[in-house]
């Protein structure tokens, strides 16, 4: 077992050694220390078994058994091959990585009023390191987590994004992670967000994770909020690689005083799919929305895992995952929530819900919450239902087939979770896309 | 337009109606009344076809077709229409959006043009001008949110854009205060026509001052136990169920 661990790890072991031989000369002293140090963090965590708490429900073989090299950089793909992944004409800045790394030719990136800066973390990283380097892997340095771990260690390229005080964005920011590769050469890529909204600003932003190519991949991104006194950062993370694409991915809001960070995360590819939420309520009267949606079938597996400290007193916060589950696939939610001790005044509510279409889905769902103030309200609640018989019966009694009727019931059950988004092409796109791929899957019953 | 013959069904093993017949014609307006338990439900899930309800003997043509064989959607499509006792609340789905649907449904069944969103949305204007009812309907979830009056309300609308031959209303006075039942009772009335036909199924007699029937059975111990007009109502109204059933023992 201890030689199968060993091996494992060894091919990243190699894919360090080449990456920094690369980079060690170019980039500043403080950036490879802290790669070396996430990197024995890492070696250190070895990647999780089904012994581990918090993978339980979730085993990593499938990735850990492929010695994905790390992404080359290639030709960037045409804007016809990006077209499937634009939602039609975006519009705000959209930026386009891929594998990882920023393409300007792919990107359009108007330069911003006021001194936002919406680009490449590589750049950012030698233009602005005393912006960037007090905050990088601060709140997300994998030291408890193998997999933020190794995307530290990797840290290379990304998004950062750096609101100064006051300053709002009004259109919705698109970064797109495009992994690009061929089936005889699986790539990992470790791709890096970081947004520092400053006192009183205002943004809204996409992450998506799509695929071009044939071929198992891996995706290990990790993605870093932070929300200083009374910011609003409104994130989204769309994952829809494809049903052969491994993805795992951390998200790690910090919140000041009466900051506001929601996030939602909605997974709809991969064959196996890891998403670590985690907000910490750092100051008074915050408020962290975390929710999220997923759809899977065939032999799919999702696991949603997502944390919330309450680490300071009269904060809020609010929790509503819903997935559909079909086909054999599996589903995992687990909410870990951590009042503290001072933490009075805390308002929190918990909320999974669960549609299962076929007869051998699952779902593991497990609330958390560890509670050392006494003075606050938490609610959890959790459902695993089929759809109601009551109402398709009401459906058909008007004339509406079996089929549709289930199909429409499906839809309500996502529409519930889609109508609310905030972008209006992320939330029209779903809509439409949901729509057929549930037609589609209810065809194929 | 539809016949039943000895009708016995049940549910969970247990037979509650024991030998139903009853014709009815087109343009015609039956009231079928009978205490709890008497098997006004299972006679009006059945004609739905529900599928938890067996029937074990008998026959039921409607149009002079086995309704029996016949799925709920069939039914649907051929003209029958039920206004359930408790209309289910199905959240995320659009009154309107699903109610054309079930009606290109049964356009499409008759052979007619489907309509479009346009269209549709103009007969929907028309038909809740005719209701007098509330164009907030249109935007809303079937049911959701709403109160027991504005359900009953949301069937008899339901009804006004399906165009049924047949329509089954269920209890649809039940738990509606005067007000509520004059208005449901007025749209009911501005459906009455010489090419439709009518099974009111209720407990009160109240609901038949507002929607006259031309006939009236009393339903009790899972039989009709007798038949007449509408003065029949007003006999049970002042007399009570308990009369009837002497007398029909009596007789026996």
């Amino acid at each position: 077992m201890m030689i199968e661990a060993i091996q494992e790890t060894e091919n990243y072991i190699s894919n360090f050694a080449g990456f920094e031989k690369s980079r060690a000369s170019n980039d500043p002293a403080w950036l490879n220390e802290l790669r070396r140090s996430a990197l024995d963090s890492f070696l250190r965590l070895g990647f999780p078994t089904t012994h581990d708490e918090e993978w339980r429900f979730t085993s990593v073989a499938p990735i850990t058994k492929v010695p994905f090299k790390l992404a080359a950089d290639g030709k960037d793909p045409s804007s016809a091959e990006l077209m499937s992944f634009t939602f039609g004409t975006w519009p705000g800045i959209q930026l386009v990585f891929v594998n990882g790394r920023y393409s300007v030719t792919l990107s359009s990136n108007p330069t911003q009023p006021n001194g936002v800066f919406v680009g490449s973390l590589a750049e950012a990283l030698e233009k602005q390191a005393d912006r960037v380097q007090p905050h990088l892997a601060r709140y997300a340095s994998g030291s408890e987590e193998p997999f933020a771990a190794l995307n530290t260690a990797f840290v290379s390229d990304g998004a950062f994004i750096y609101l100064p005080k006051g300053c709002v964005v009004d259109e919705p920011i698109h970064l797109l992670f495009l992994s690009c590769g061929e089936r005889s050469e699986p790539r990992v890529c470790h791709p890096r967000t970081l947004v520092l909204a400053e006192a009183n600003s205002q943004v809204r932003i996409l992450e998506s994770y799509a695929r071009l190519g044939e071929g198992v991949s891996f995706t290990n991104a990790v993605t870093e909020l932070v929300a200083e006194e009374n910011a609003f950062v409104d994130h989204y993370k769309l994952q829809r690689e494809s049903l052969e694409a491994f993805h795992v991915g951390t998200v790690q809001a910090q919140l000041g005083r009466s900051a506001n960070v929601s996030t939602q995360t909605i997974s709809l590819g991969g064959s196996l799919v890891r998403n670590n939420v985690n907000a910490v309520l750092g100051g008074e009267g915050g408020e962290a929305a975390l929710n999220g949606f997923y759809l899977v079938n065939g032999r799919q597996h999702v696991d949603n895992h997502t944390s919330i400290d309450h680490a300071k007193p009269h904060c809020n916060s609010h929790e509503l995952y819903k997935g559909i589950l079909d086909g054999q696939a599996r589903g995992v939610f687990n909410g870990r929530i951590v009042v503290r001790p001072d933490a009075q005044k805390t308002d929190s509510k918990q909320t999974n819900k669960n549609l299962i279409l076929s007869e051998e889905a699952l779902v593991n769902t497990n609330p958390q919450l560890e509670i050392y103030a006494d003075d606050v309200k938490c609610t959890h609640g959790a459902t695993i239902g089929q759809l109601d018989a009551d109402a398709i019966f009401y459906l058909r009694s008007r004339g509406i087939d079996l089929e549709s009727a289930r199909h429409l019931l499906t839809y309500a059950f996502a529409g519930d979770f889609i109508h609310r988004l905030r972008i209006d092409p992320l939330r029209v796109a779903l809509e439409t896309s949901l729509f057929a791929r549930l037609a589609e899957d209810q065809e194929e019953r | 337009m539809l016949e039943i013959k000895n009708l016995h069904a049940g549910i969970s093993g247990k037979n509650i109606l024991q030998g139903i017949n009853l014709k009815v014609n087109a343009g015609e307006v039956h009231a079928i009344m009978g205490p709890n338990g008497s098997g006004k439900s299972t006679l009006s899930q059945v004609l739905a076809g529900r599928e938890t309800y067996q029937v074990t003997e008998g026959e039921i043509l409607y149009q002079g077709q086995d309704l029996l064989e016949m799925a709920p959607e069939e039914r649907a499509r051929e003209g029958i229409f039920m206004a359930f006792q408790y209309p289910v609340e199905i959240p995320g789905v659009n009154n309107t959006y699903f109610l054309k649907a079930a009606l290109n449904a049964v356009r499409k069944h008759r052979g007619e043009p489907e309509f479009d969103a346009m269209d549709f949305l103009k007969l929907v204007r028309a038909k809740l001008k005719l209701m007098e009812m509330d164009e907030s309907l249109i935007n809303r979830s079937v049911n959701e949110g709403f109160s027991g009056g504005e359900k009953k309300r949301n069937e008899i609308f339901h009804m006004a854009v399906l165009d049924p031959k047949l329509a089954i209303l269920d209890e649809t006075d039940s738990g509606l205060d005067i007000d509520a039942l004059k208005t449901v009772a007025k749209g009911v009335n501005t459906l009455r026509s010489p090419e439709r036909a009518m099974i009111v199924i209720t407990h009160y007699q109240r609901l038949l001052n507002y929607i006259v029937p031309d006939f009236v059975h009393v339903l009790s111990g899972g039989k009709i136990v007798k038949s007449g007009g509408k003065e029949l109502a007003l006999d049970l109204e002042a007399k009570g169920y308990a009369w009837l059933e002497e007398a029909v023992s009596a007789a026996r």
